[in-house]
Order: C-alpha cells, then structure tokens, then sequence
C-alpha cells in the first residue's frame, strides 16, 4: 500500500514537471498561437487582433496563464485543437486508437522476434548465425526510422505494390465500409519499420545477457547434473534474463513514442504521432500540451508495468517489497 | 584394500588442460594449466586433491565432468569403471553416474526453487520418481520437506551444503567430485559434511575431494594427491602424511607439511611456477634442496612404497 502511494507521488510530481516544462518551452517558442489562429496571411486588423490576443490572455504573464492552463487541465479541459478545430482529448483519443494498433504491434514483434534472435546468437555465439544476427541489428541499430520508412515504402508499396503507400484505410471509403483486413493492410508497413527501430537493441542485448548467464556459476552446475544447452537455456536462461529483458522492453515505450512520429509522418498514418507533427507545425498550443502530458502518463505505465513485473519474476524482489 | 584396488571406479591418465589465449597484437598461443595429471579413485575410497587456491584444482573437477569453457583444450585418457570416457559417454554418465558437488550456494539458480533443481531434468514420470527419492533423501540429511520449496537465498549455509549434497546422491553415483565442500561452514557442520562423505563412501562410492584444506584432507581422505604447479607430485595413503611426513616420498610434500603451523612453521623459499612460466622437468626443481643433474629432464610418475611419486630420486 506504501508502494502504491509512493508510485502514485512519483507520477504527480513528474506530470508536473512536465507541464512546467513542456509549457515554458512554448512559451519560449517562436510559436504564436494569434498567427496559428488567424493565419500568417490574414487581412485582419491590428485592434481585432490585439482584441483576441486580450481575449485569450495572450498578454497576461507566463505564470499567470501556466496557471489558467493547469487549472483547466486539472477540471478535464485540456482545451480546443486549433488545427483540427476539436476538444484535445477527443483528438487525442481518436488519434491515439490508431497508434495504440500500431505500436503495440511493433512492440510484440521487435520484442518476441528480439528476444528469440538473441537467444539464438547467444547460444550459438561466434557461429556464422551468431554474425549473421550481430550485423544485421547492428545495420538495423544505425538505420535512421525515416530513411527505412521510405525505403519500405519505395520498395514494397511503390515497386512491388504490394501495400498502400500510406493512409490507415483506403481512400474514399466511410469508417463504417473499411473491413479489418483493409486495416491490417495498411498497418503493416509502418508496423515493420517501426519493429526495426526496436529490434536491433532488444536483441543485442539478450544475447549479452545471455551470454553473461550461461558463463555463471549455477550453469556449470546445470551442466554438470547433466542439462544439455537447450534445457539450460528453457530451464535457468530464459527466467533470468527475463528482467533485463523485460526492463529493455517497457523502457523502450519512451522510444517508440519517439519513432512512431517519424513512421506516421512517412506513411501519412493519422495517428497520435502524424498529429505531434501537424500541432507542431500549425502552432496548435494546446494539442501540443495535451500529447506532452498523455505521452508522460503512457512511458510512465510502461516503467510501472516493469516494476510491477519484476516482482513476479524475482522471489528476491518480491520480498523486498513486503518487507517494506 | 585388495577388493578396492581392483575396482577403479575414474582413471585419468596424463590429462592436459589449456587455453587459448590471444597475447598483445593478436598472436593466439596456449596455456596449459593442468599437465599430465594421472590419478585413480578407486571404489569405495576417499582420494583428496590438496593443493592451494588458485592453482587450478577446480579445473581439474570440470575437466574429469566435461564442463570446461569452450577456449579449454583437454588431452589425455580418462576411464569410469574400465570404460573409456568419450564425450557422448560422459554426456549420460554426467548427473546420473557421476555426481558433482560444488563450493557453494552460489552454484544454484537463483530464480529457481532447490527442490525443482535437486530432482534436475527429466520427463514428466521421472520427475515424479526423482520426487520421491527427494523426500527420502532430505530427511536422510535433515532436511525439512518445506525446503523443497525455498529459493537459494533463503537457505543457510548449512542447509545449501546439505542440499547440494542431497542433489549429487539423489541417483546414486558411483563416483562424487566434490570441489571445496566444507569452506564456509562452521565446525559442528564441516563434520557433519565429512560424515556425509564417509558415508558415501562406505556405500561404494568412489569420491574425489579437491580441497586446499590439508587437515580436511587427512582426517577424511584414504589417500591424499598432492598438487603443485597444475599437477600431483605425489599420491600416498594418508597414514603417510602423519608423523610429519617422515614417511613422505616427494620433498615437497615433505616441506608442505613441515611448512604447516602445527608442526615445524617453516616456509619453503620461493613460490609455486604457475601456467605460462613453468621450468622444464621437475616443477619443484628450483626451490628442492635435493636438486640434482637429471631434475631438469622429463619426469614420470611411478609407484614407490604404495603410493606413487613423480620424482626420479625419491626413496
């Protein structure tokens, strides 16, 4: 119960302090949300401009609109999205459906397939398997998430045509007409490139981790009561690099997050990481905002799930934790 | 003592151990850290390897098991009950056949429970078995059925040695490797391990014991194999090593045991020759002072007075 108040402080203060600073960045920012609003271009006059800057409180002190904002947000009204003209949270949420999708399928497939690749490296090491593995992830490791984006798109979709160059449905039809097939059509691309950024990491590092287990002392144990490799590594390697394992993989929510802006961009994806760009290039403050703190809770749960399953893993842990 | 000659239940023969080592710009050369070691343990006894830490008696344990690293070289004949050991052999024989019992707690799975680890692999069926024989076998040693299902941190130290032990007798092996079985341990349990070991050894076991502790050695063992410098000078029976070793072939032997604080306390000068360094013929050449002409030449081990010796001048 301890734990749980602990974890639950620990989130506050860090939602706070990424408002505070996530707010003073914009405020610091070039970007005027008067120009996002009325446009670059517009024959409106200075007064009417000046009118709506006061309206808003444009002119107010930082503090005192940082102030107004949180107090907003605290009551659940994260504002109105000034490129798509709709309350934040509902753009978040509709945004966020289809990222959700996306990442949590490039999360299990950079997971498991990195998981299993660096089990295999590991047992195998300095094999031409072993090699084959280490330069592929470390090419995968280097390759820029963009550059793979549309080196997918060129050869898959353009090329071969095999996919649809981009969009999470085909164009023209209703939400109501698009069948799931449709949709998983279009995930795959940027479900792939994405799977790349993660998979070159989690693989390298099992088989690091691997390899450190099977040099240890209760290995050589195991192989002198007669273990062969294979029972080593399903009886005492897999749970015991389990929690590098599972650390890698939810710490590796703050890098998805981060890769998914560039994957929905180059296949025009319209999830929460396409809308990141849009909101930063319209100027739309308070959608900015919005994903900042959304983006803070979704890393945040990632971390905790770890905690949480460390304790399940590990005996060790889990006593440590009742004993507090 | 006819009966058990006999029957040698392990027989290595010049066994070599060597790695592979990559020097300073790449060049790749061997060290050899065990060489031309030969020892018997026969049925039924007790043979103690004594030699001090770090001198690669553990190596010795995991060569005769197989479980070396993958760098390691090994050379040399071994046989278990007059067969010759081939890897695929040892493969069976590993676990079943041949039991080992390591230094310490450190040598189980820390994220697994003992008891899944004392019963080891196996079908379904087997398991269940070797659950069984499990139970027996714990209150054999005193232990609790609930410790079955503790972690290995959660034993003491006595408890992980008898555990330990409980795991390497559960199949009832003909030969035991226990390497360092008693540091650690507090007096009334280093002699309750050793009981352990006569016991085992009564049963028909044959047990090798690598330790550095010499007085471990002499109460326990039948016979003692002294090491030094990644082989064994000398293997004697242990009544030998009494009476300040008068009746001792080797000189090292003879001035270890002198050097010991309850008898003479006198050092011998000089230090051990490890791998990558070791002087031709005799390893103790330079610091015996019985030194002669033909110490520098290649030396084999042979039998004098009941017990074996690898020095040309012994008497």
């Amino acid at each position: 119960m301890k734990g749980f108040l602990r974890t639950f402080l620990r989130m506050i203060t860090l939602l706070a302090a990424v408002s505070i600073l996530s707010f003073l960045l914009l405020a610091k920012s070039p970007v005027d949300p008067l120009t996002a609003y009325v446009g670059a271009s517009s024959t409106m006059s200075e007064e009417a401009k000046e009118e709506i800057a006061e309206y808003w409180g444009l002119n107010d002190p930082p503090l005192e609109r940082f102030l107004t904002w949180a107090g907003n947000t605290l009551r659940g009204d994260f504002g109105t999205s000034i490129v798509y003209k709709q309350p934040v949270l509902t753009v978040i949420r509709e945004r966020f459906q289809y990222s959700f999708v996306l990442m949590i399928t490039a999360w299990i497939c950079s997971g498991l397939l990195g998981f299993i690749l660096g089990i295999l490296a590991a047992v195998y090491q300095d094999s031409i398997l072993d090699k084959t593995i280490k330069t592929i992830c470390l090419i995968f490791q280097s390759a820029p998430t963009f550059w793979v984006g549309l080196l997918m798109l060129s050869i898959f979709a353009v090329n071969l045509g095999w996919f649809p160059i981009g969009l999470a449905a085909p164009m023209g039809k209703t939400a109501a007409e698009v069948t799931l097939g449709e949709r998983v059509h279009h995930l795959i691309l940027p479900a792939i490139t994405l799977s790349i950024l993660g998979i070159g990491k989690i693989t390298l590092y099992t088989r690091q981790k691997l390899l450190e287990i099977l040099n240890s002392e209760f290995i050589l144990y195991a192989r002198a009561r007669g273990e062969s490799t294979w029972q080593i590594v399903r009886r005492h390697g897999i749970k015991n690099i389990a929690i590098p394992a599972v650390t890698v993989q939810f710490a590796s929510f703050s890098e998805l997050f981060g890769g998914i802006a560039l994957a929905e961009s180059v296949f025009s994806y319209p999830g929460i990481g396409s809308a990141v760009t849009e909101a930063g290039l319209g100027g739309d403050v308070p959608l900015l905002l919005g994903i900042a703190i959304f983006s803070a809770v979704f890393v945040f749960a990632g971390n905790l799930t770890a905690n949480i399953l460390y304790g399940v893993i590990d005996p060790r842990i889990r006593e440590g934790i009742s004993h507090e | 003592m006819e009966e058990r000659q006999s029957n040698p239940v392990l027989q290595v023969k010049d066994l070599s151990i060597s790695f592979s080592m990559y020097d300073q710009g790449m060049a790749k050369h061997d060290l050899e850290v065990i060489h031309q070691l030969s020892l018997t343990v026969r049925r039924g006894e007790i043979l103690a390897v004594a030699g001090s830490s770090g001198s690669g008696k553990s190596l010795l344990a995991h060569g005769i098991l197989g479980i070396l690293p993958k760098n390691a070289k090994m050379e040399g004949e071994m046989a278990f009950c007059g067969q010759k050991l081939e890897p695929s052999l040892l493969e069976n024989l590993r676990g079943k056949e041949i039991a080992f019992i390591p230094q310490s707690v450190e040598y189980l799975d820390p994220l697994m429970k003992v008891g899944k680890q004392v019963i080891g692999r196996g079908k379904k069926s087997e398991r269940i078995r070797r659950q069984e024989k499990m139970k027996q076998v714990f209150e054999r040693y005193h232990l609790e059925p609930s410790a079955a299902d503790l972690y290995p941190y959660q034993l003491s130290g006595g408890m992980a040695r008898r555990v330990l032990i409980a795991g390497a007798v559960l199949d009832q092996p003909k030969l035991m490797i226990a390497d360092e079985p008693t540091p650690g341990l507090q007096e009334e349990l280093a002699r309750e391990t050793i009981q352990n070991f006569r016991e085992l050894a009564e049963a028909g076991c044959g047990v090798l014991l690598i330790t550095h502790d010499i007085d471990l050695a002499m109460e326990l063992a039948d016979r003692i194999a002294v090491f030094y410098g990644g082989t064994i000078l000398e293997i004697a029976p242990v009544e030998d090593f009494s009476a300040e070793g008068a009746n001792l072939r080797h000189p090292y032997s003879r001035a270890f045991l002198q050097a010991l604080p309850q008898n003479e306390f006198c050092p011998i000068k000089g230090s051990q020759p490890y791998a990558g360094n070791l002087p031709k013929g005799c390893l103790f050449a330079d610091r015996c002072p019985y030194r002669r002409e033909g110490c520098q030449e290649e030396m084999e081990m042979r039998a004098l007075r009941g017990g074996e010796v690898r020095c040309r001048y012994a008497e």
